[in-house]
C-alpha cells in the first residue's frame, strides 16, 4: 500500500467528534430472542432493507438484533454461516481472516472496535467450486436506545465459488440514537465471485462507521452495491478492495440520497495490484438538503491495468455535494480515468419528457430514477421493486 | 386544427417571429421552407411551448383551446407531437420505458416491441434514450415515440437531416403513415373514404424536400426573417428555391 493511500484512509476532519461513552456497548440491548417476535413495523423496515423474514428466495440468513445473533441458518450445505464468536472458537481464532484485511490500528474506529466487546457479526464461507444461486441475507438491526453495535463480519469465497450477500442494516425507528461499528473483511479466492449488496436504513441520530477491506485473488471478481436512501446522522466509510491477482475485477455501484441533517462521507477505493486487473467505481448521489462527500480512489501500480471512476451528483434543494475523485498511477502504461459532475436536472430533459405528455413532477421523477439507475446492480426483482418504492417515497422531499 | 394569429415571439429579448399567422386544417399537411435562422425552428418550439420562447403577442388556438400560454404537457395531451432534432440523452431511462410512457396518456397498452420492429428499432429498446444514437437512429427513436403518442398534429423539424438514403425511405414511409394512417386498402372502405378519414395534420420543416417524395403535402410557405410569405404548392416552392434561392421571397415581402 502506498504512503498516500495510507494517509487517505484516516477519517476526514469534517466529521463531528462524538462521545463514544454516550452509547452502551452491552447491557442496554432490547434482547429479542426470536426474530418472529418482531413487530410488523420492524419487519416492514427490514423488508425495506432487503431482508426477507419469510426467508423466501434466500440460501441462508444471519439476523442480529442489537448485540445478539437471533437467527443463523443455511439452507445450502455448500454455504457455511456462523456467528463470528462461534467461528472464532471453532477455527482457532480464524488467523487467516480475523483482522487480516482490516488493520486493528487503521484509525480510531478500528481501535475502538478492537478494544470493545465483540457483539457478533457473521462468518460466511462458500465451498470451492460452488456457485450459490440464491443470495444469502444478513441483517443487523438496532432496536434498543443508545445502543452501540460492534460487529465483525468475514466472508470467504473459496476458489471458483460464487456468492451474493444482501445485507440490510436498520434501526427500528427514525428517532432513536445509536452507533454502528462494523468491521467487514472479504476474501475472494482464485476464480471466485462475490456480490455484496448493502442497504442502509438508519435514523436521524445514528452514527455509522463501517470499515471494510476486501482481497481478491487471481481471476476473482468483487461487486459491491450500496444503497442509502433514508436519513442518517452521519456515515463515514471507505470500503477498499485490493486486486492482488492477475485479471481480478472490482466494481462498486452506490446510490445515495441525503436529506436535510444527513452527513454522508463515503467512497470506494480500488488497488490495482496485479497485471490485467480492472476496477470501476460508479456513484450517484442526490442531496435534498444534506451534505455528501463522494470520494473515489483508484491506485494503479501494475500494467496493464484499467480503472474508471464516475461520480455524479444532483443538488435538489440546498444541500452540498463535494465530489473528490482521485486517480493515482505509480507506473507508466496504467489507464485510469474519471468523470465527475455535480449539478441540477437539465431543463432540456424535463421539457423533452413534457413534450411526451408527462407533467413536470412526472418528468422530474423519471429523470431522478434514471439518474439513480438501480437497475445496473442486477438485484433480485423483489428487492429492486422495494428500492424503487423507497425512492418513490423519498421523492416527496425532492421537488 | 391549428390557428396561429399574429404570433410574436422573442428569445432573450430578441424578436424571432414578427407576427406570424397560419391555419392548418384537420388532415392537412403544411410544409415550411426558409433559410437558416429565419425562425422555422422557433415557430415549432413555440407551438410546443418551450420555456425559452416568450410569446409577446398573438394567439395560438389548437382544437378550440387557447394554448398560447399552456404548459408543454397540456399541449402534448391535447394532441401535439413533436420530433426533436437534437433530443437530450437521459441516462438510466430505457427507450422502451419512454415509449410506453408516450402511450400512457391515451390509456392504451401498446405493444412497444411490435411498434419498434416497424421502424427497425427493436434492438435499441434497452438502450438509454438517445445515448450515442446516430442521426438516423435519433429519427427512428423520435418516430417510435410519436407512433406511441399518436398526435393529431405532427411537428417535424427536418426529417431528412443526418439520414442516409436507406433510412430515408423508412422514415418517409413512417411519417406518411403517421399522417395518413395505413395506406393498405381495406375491404370495408374505399381509398377515397380512407383519405377522407384523415384527421392527422402535419407541420414539417424541410430544406432538401426529400420528404415530399413520401408524403402528400397540401400547402407550403416560406418563412423569412420571422415573417411568412409565398404561399404555394410545396413542390413549386421547392423548385423555385432550388433555382433562384430565397431572393425572390424577399421581393414578395417588400
Amino acid at each position: 500500500m502506498s504512503e498516500l493511500a495510507d494517509k487517505a484512509q484516516s477519517p476526514p476532519p469534517a466529521l463531528p467528534k462524538f462521545d463514544a461513552s454516550k452509547y452502551a456497548f452491552s447491557g442496554k440491548a432490547a434482547g429479542i430472542a426470536d426474530i418472529r417476535s418482531l413487530s410488523t413495523e420492524d419487519k416492514e423496515r427490514l423488508l425495506m432493507s432487503g431482508v426477507d423474514l419469510d426467508l423466501v428466495g434466500r440460501s441462508g440468513s444471519y439476523l442480529q438484533v442489537d448485540d445478539k445473533s437471533v437467527h443463523c441458518d443455511t439452507c445450502d450445505p455448500n454455504v457455511e454461516i456462523l456467528d463470528i464468536t462461534e467461528a472464532l472458537r471453532r477455527y482457532d481464532g480464524l488467523p487467516d481472516y480475523f483482522w487480516n484485511a482490516v488493520k486493528r490500528d487503521q484509525d480510531d474506529f478500528t481501535r475502538m472496535a478492537d478494544q470493545e466487546v465483540l457483539q457478533g457479526g457473521y462468518f460466511m464461507r462458500v465451498k470451492a467450486g460452488m456457485k450459490i444461486t440464491e443470495p444469502v441475507q444478513s441483517c443487523l438491526f438496532i432496536k434498543g436506545e443508545a445502543v452501540a453495535q460492534n460487529v465483525h463480519n468475514i466472508i470467504v469465497v473459496e476458489e471458483d465459488a460464487e456468492l451474493h450477500v444482501i445485507t440490510g442494516c436498520a434501526t427500528a425507528h427514525n428517532e432513536q440514537s445509536a452507533l454502528h461499528l462494523g468491521i467487514s473483511e472479504f476474501y475472494v479466492k482464485k476464480g471466485g465471485k462475490l456480490t455484496f449488496t448493502m442497504i442502509h436504513n438508519w435514523g436521524e441520530k445514528v452514527m455509522v462507521r463501517p470499515r471494510t477491506v476486501g482481497i481478491v485473488e487471481e481471476d476473482g471478481e468483487f461487486q459491491s452495491n450500496y444503497v442509502l436512501l433514508k436519513p442518517v446522522e452521519s456515515v463515514q466509510s471507505y470500503p477498499s478492495i485490493h486486486l492482488n491477482g492477475p485479471r481480478a475485477v472490482a466494481r462498486f455501484n452506490s446510490v445515495i440520497v441525503a436529506p436535510t441533517g444527513s452527513l454522508v462521507d463515503t467512497g470506494n477505493r480500488i488497488f490495482l495490484n496485479a497485471p490485467e486487473t480492472r476496477g470501476e467505481i460508479i456513484s450517484r448521489t442526490i442531496t435534498t438538503g444534506g451534505k455528501i462527500i463522494a470520494r473515489g480512489h483508484i491506485i494503479g501500480s501494475h500494467v496493464p491495468a484499467k480503472g474508471h471512476l464516475e461520480c455524479k451528483g444532483l443538488i435538489l434543494g440546498n444541500g452540498i455535494i463535494h465530489a473528490i475523485p482521485e486517480l493515482e498511477g505509480t507506473v507508466s502504461g496504467v489507464e485510469l480515468s474519471h468523470e465527475a459532475a455535480v449539478g441540477k436536472i437539465a431543463q432540456e430533459e424535463i421539457e423533452y419528457l413534457m413534450a411526451r405528455g408527462l407533467d413536470e413532477d412526472e418528468a422530474t421523477s423519471t429523470i431522478v430514477r434514471g439518474f439513480l439507475n438501480v437497475e445496473i446492480m442486477g438485484l433480485p426483482e423483489k428487492l429492486r421493486q422495494t428500492i424503487d418504492k423507497t425512492i418513490q417515497e423519498s421523492e416527496k422531499d425532492m421537488f | 386544427m391549428l390557428l396561429i394569429e399574429d404570433l410574436r415571439v422573442s428569445i432573450d429579448g430578441r424578436e424571432v417571429l414578427q407576427g406570424v399567422s397560419l391555419e392548418i386544417k384537420e388532415g392537412e399537411t403544411f410544409i415550411l421552407f426558409g433559410p437558416n435562422g429565419s425562425g422555422k425552428t422557433s415557430l415549432l418550439m413555440t407551438l410546443m411551448g418551450f420555456a425559452n420562447y416568450t410569446v409577446t403577442g398573438g394567439k395560438i388556438t389548437f382544437r378550440g383551446h387557447d394554448i398560447t400560454h399552456a404548459p408543454i404537457y397540456e399541449r402534448a395531451r391535447l394532441g401535439i407531437g413533436m420530433s426533436f432534432q437534437r433530443p437530450p440523452t437521459i441516462h438510466g431511462l430505457k427507450t422502451r420505458h419512454l415509449v410506453s410512457m408516450c402511450a400512457h396518456h391515451r390509456d392504451q397498452n401498446v405493444d412497444v416491441e411490435a411498434m419498434a420492429r416497424k421502424v427497425n428499432f427493436d434492438q435499441f429498446l434497452d438502450r438509454d434514450i438517445n445515448s450515442g444514437f446516430s442521426g438516423g437512429e435519433i429519427k427512428r427513436s423520435e418516430l417510435l415515440q410519436l407512433m406511441a403518442q399518436k398526435p393529431s398534429l405532427l411537428l417535424f423539424d427536418e426529417p431528412e437531416s443526418g439520414v442516409d438514403l436507406e433510412n430515408m425511405a423508412l422514415i418517409g414511409n413512417t411519417v406518411r403513415e403517421l399522417l395518413n394512417g395505413s395506406q393498405e386498402p381495406k375491404p370495408d372502405k374505399s381509398m377515397k373514404e380512407l383519405r377522407a378519414d384523415r384527421t392527422t395534420s402535419g407541420l414539417i420543416i424541410t430544406h432538401t424536400g426529400y420528404i415530399l417524395d413520401y408524403i402528400h403535402a397540401d400547402r407550403g410557405q416560406v418563412l423569412h426573417n420571422g415573417v411568412l410569405c409565398c404561399e404555394a404548392n410545396p413542390r413549386v416552392i421547392l423548385e423555385h428555391i432550388g433555382k433562384f434561392g430565397y431572393k425572390e421571397c424577399v421581393r414578395c415581402l417588400n
